[in-house]
């Protein structure tokens, strides 16, 4: 394999706290040296410099569609679209058709993931058999073949019994259940976050307390069997308080945060765009103040886009009849650069942190570093490039973005696997 | 009149004085169905579509009847013959009227925000007669019409919405209207029926009926469904009725000239018993009358009418 020096960038490595103009030599697929200048005669020389160079974007939480619904999105189109928006691993929900609630399942997405993905695809294992709440998946079997977290994402475990089950039999091979919290009784089939906007549209309101009561019980779950409970997608302040505590008491409970409900509120609705529909719903200003901040201290770990690609025919009808989600992968480190890291909020040490070390690290995955031995996984990143949201130029299948037009500044503009480039200049190669 | 937007969604996007000049079209317009001849020929050639994906024989019928009085071309479209059995999206339905050459869309829909969908798609003009649970702009107007005429005047009056707020596009229309009017909107209903944050909307929330109407000038009684008690989101009808209904001791307590709206149909059994339905004071047939009036206008306004050309 051939060797390549990125020359002159600036190299941040949140792993070790590493930010420094420098060289980055990559050998055999693996970072062979970091340091300020690096002579490699025999290497190809790409020169970054005005760029950063960062450990490669993991995104613990996307839906990849396949098998099932290769109309939205499959295992091919989805990583390259994940290697377009920086990304080097993605964690694929297991909510396909059928759910991936088996060890032959995590083969498929693994497998799958090697021969036509752009990233390294790693499963997630449905929690509790077709997600539908009543009996344990196989997890133990699903961990041979390859799961590293569980997951009934799109759905709630909605008998507290059984979750409870879920978090102690996950002691046996200490991996993260990852829940999506929600109280389907007091979702009621909203549509949207409950408040002014959904008044005044006429929409089905989804309360705050439909998520908060279903976090405090797993909190409290989790307290009651150690096990490592993972909140997926926060949207309120008050979860992200009660996450907080939590950590405070030294629990097993990490969160995450999706891009969209770090930027977008419930005004977004207004015009009853489909593309802002999503689960759980774009919340108020005040949500989004507690979420940067809590992003900020590390109460909530990582950001994670949820990339929900859907149709056409499935966004462009009634709002109460669309699809939930959004087209995540291509959008997220634009987004966070341009809202968080030019406005200051963060530097791109902490961003890059949150999209890429400690993901890792909270789901125990190879990457989120650039320690020498490690994979070559990496994001060249252009703070100075500014472009505007295009859906249809998206490699995902899914155009569904509430972002369309919007002009931002900061994108990926190489994004390397294994030591191979995967994408330069926003064009994958395939 | 140049209505700001190729649509007619809600009287939120509309200011003051484009409110007022509806109503003031709706006058001659009212003239007009007193005569022995009722049709006027100020929309021939023109075609007029309803396209009704919920039941409503009277505001369909409303419609209907408007266009006819004004000479336009109609056409009726409802759910149980149309292509919404055969999955054909709401937009291609659209954009098949509108290759057949109609000019004004009239959609009723059960779902909130279906004719912006609509309008967005067709070039049609489109007239919301009613969407989910957001807007229904021409009862509104019908209301403001109706007070008008029997006030002489909309600013100052204190006005109750009276009911299942929460679901009631009637009550967010008229909340629009009558605040941008410069009424003193009053929202009367149990909390499980009050949407959240309507204050912000300009409305004042009660839960206490007989403290709503103190003072009040008009109350607008709206239709309690009977599917939200089976819901659970108030516990029997019974209960409802007596915390609720506008009741003839009610009406008595009330200021001598208060005036008693109803969309319709009406419970007579439930909010609004027959001795204050047929009462002087409640204008409910007036109100059917004035609805043809105020939609005469808006198609007639919403046609060219009104404008130099």
């Amino acid at each position: 394999m051939n060797k390549i020096l990125l020359k002159g960038g600036r190299v941040i490595d949140p792993s070790r706290g590493y930010d420094m103009v420098g060289d980055v030599l990559i050998d055999g697929g693996v970072i062979a040296a970091v340091a300020e200048s690096i002579a490699a005669e025999d290497a190809e020389v790409i020169d970054v410099s005005k760029k950063i160079v960062a450990p490669g974007l993991i995104d613990i939480h996307c839906h990849l569609r396949e098998p099932g619904f290769e109309r939205k999105e499959t295992i091919a189109t989805g990583t390259m679209a994940a290697a377009a928006g920086g990304f080097t691993s993605v964690m694929a929900m297991p909510n396909t058709n059928p759910v991936a609630d088996n060890p032959a399942a995590m083969h498929y997405v693994k497998n799958k993931g090697e021969q036509e993905g752009h990233v390294h695809v790693y499963p997630i294992g449905a929690i509790t058999k077709g997600s539908q709440g009543k009996e344990l998946a196989e997890m133990a079997s699903m961990v041979e073949a390859g799961a590293v977290a569980f997951s009934d994402d799109g759905r709630p475990v909605e008998n507290s019994r059984i979750m409870r089950l879920a978090l102690e039999y996950s002691l046996i091979f200490d991996l993260p259940i990852i829940a999506h919290e929600e109280d389907l009784d007091l979702v009621d089939e909203g549509d949207m976050h409950e408040g002014y906007m959904s008044t005044v549209l006429g929409l089905r309101g989804i309360p705050r307390a439909a998520e908060e009561t279903m976090i405090a019980r797993d909190i409290i779950l989790a307290r009651q069997t150690k096990a490592h409970l993972h909140v997926a997608h926060v949207s309120t302040a008050n979860g992200v308080e009660m996450i907080r505590k939590a950590k405070r008491e030294g629990l097993n409970v990490t969160a995450e945060v999706t891009p969209h409900h770090l930027t977008l509120t419930d005004e977004a609705v207004k015009t009853y765009d489909t593309n802002t529909k999503v689960n759980p719903p774009l919340r108020e200003q005040s949500d989004v103040e507690a979420l940067i901040q809590g992003l900020k201290e590390g109460i909530i770990d990582c950001v994670a886009t949820d990339h929900a690609p859907h149709t056409i025919e499935d966004k462009v009808i009634e709002f109460h009849f669309a699809a939930n989600g959004i087209s995540g992968f291509e959008t997220a480190l634009p987004l966070m650069w341009h809202y968080l890291v030019h406005s200051g909020k963060f530097t791109p040490m902490e961003m890059l942190r949150m999209m890429s070390t400690r993901p890792a690290e909270i789901m125990k995955l190879p990457g989120g570093t650039l320690q020498e031995g490690a994979p070559a996984d990496i994001v060249v990143i252009d703070e100075t490039l500014e472009k505007t949201v295009d859906g249809k130029s998206f490699y995902s299948k899914g155009k569904n973005t509430p972002y369309e037009g919007v002009s931002l500044k900061g994108w990926p503009v190489m994004t390397l696997v294994d030591g191979i480039v995967k994408m330069e200049n926003g064009v994958v190669k395939e | 009149m140049a209505l700001p937007t190729k649509d007619l969604i809600d009287l939120e996007f509309l200011t003051a004085e484009e409110i007022m000049e509806i109503l003031e079209t709706a006058k001659p317009m009212k003239d007009v169905l007193k005569r022995k001849i009722k049709t006027v020929p100020a929309l021939r050639g023109k075609t007029v579509a309803t396209l009704f994906y919920e039941n409503s024989t009277r505001t369909r019928l409303s419609f209907e009847l408007a266009a006819k009085y004004l000479s336009a071309g109609t056409c009726n479209i409802s759910s149980s013959a149309s292509s919404v059995a055969k999955g054909e999206s709401l937009q291609d339905t659209g954009r098949t009227l509108d290759a057949m050459g109609t000019d004004i869309i009239i959609i009723r829909h059960n779902m909130s925000g279906a004719p912006k969908l609509l309008g967005e798609a067709v070039n049609a003009r489109v007239i919301n007669a009613g969407d989910g649970t957001h807007a229904h702009p021409t009862q509104a107007l019908l209301d403001l019409f109706t007070i008008l005429e029997r006030k002489g005047q909309i600013k100052g009056l204190t006005v109750t919405i009276l009911g299942d707020i929460l679901h009631s596009r009637v009550a967010r229309s008229n909340i629009w209207g009558l605040t941008k009017l410069g009424a003193h909107v009053r929202v009367c209903g149990p909390p499980t029926l009050m949407p959240t944050e309507v204050e912000q909307m300009g409305a004042k929330v009660y839960y206490d009926i007989d403290e709503a109407l103190e003072g009040s000038d008009v109350v607008n009684v709206l239709r309690i469904q009977l599917e939200r008690q089976q819901k659970g989101l108030f516990p029997s009808i019974e209960e409802y009725a007596k915390c609720y209904a506008m009741t003839e001791e009610r009406l008595k307590r009330a200021k001598s000239d208060l005036l008693v709206l109803h969309p319709g149909p009406m419970n007579r059994t439930i909010e609004i018993p027959t001795a204050v339905a047929d009462s002087a004071q409640c204008t409910v047939e007036e109100q059917v009358t004035n609805g043809v009036a105020c939609r005469m206008a808006l198609l007639y306004l919403m046609s060219g009418g009104g404008q130099d050309e």
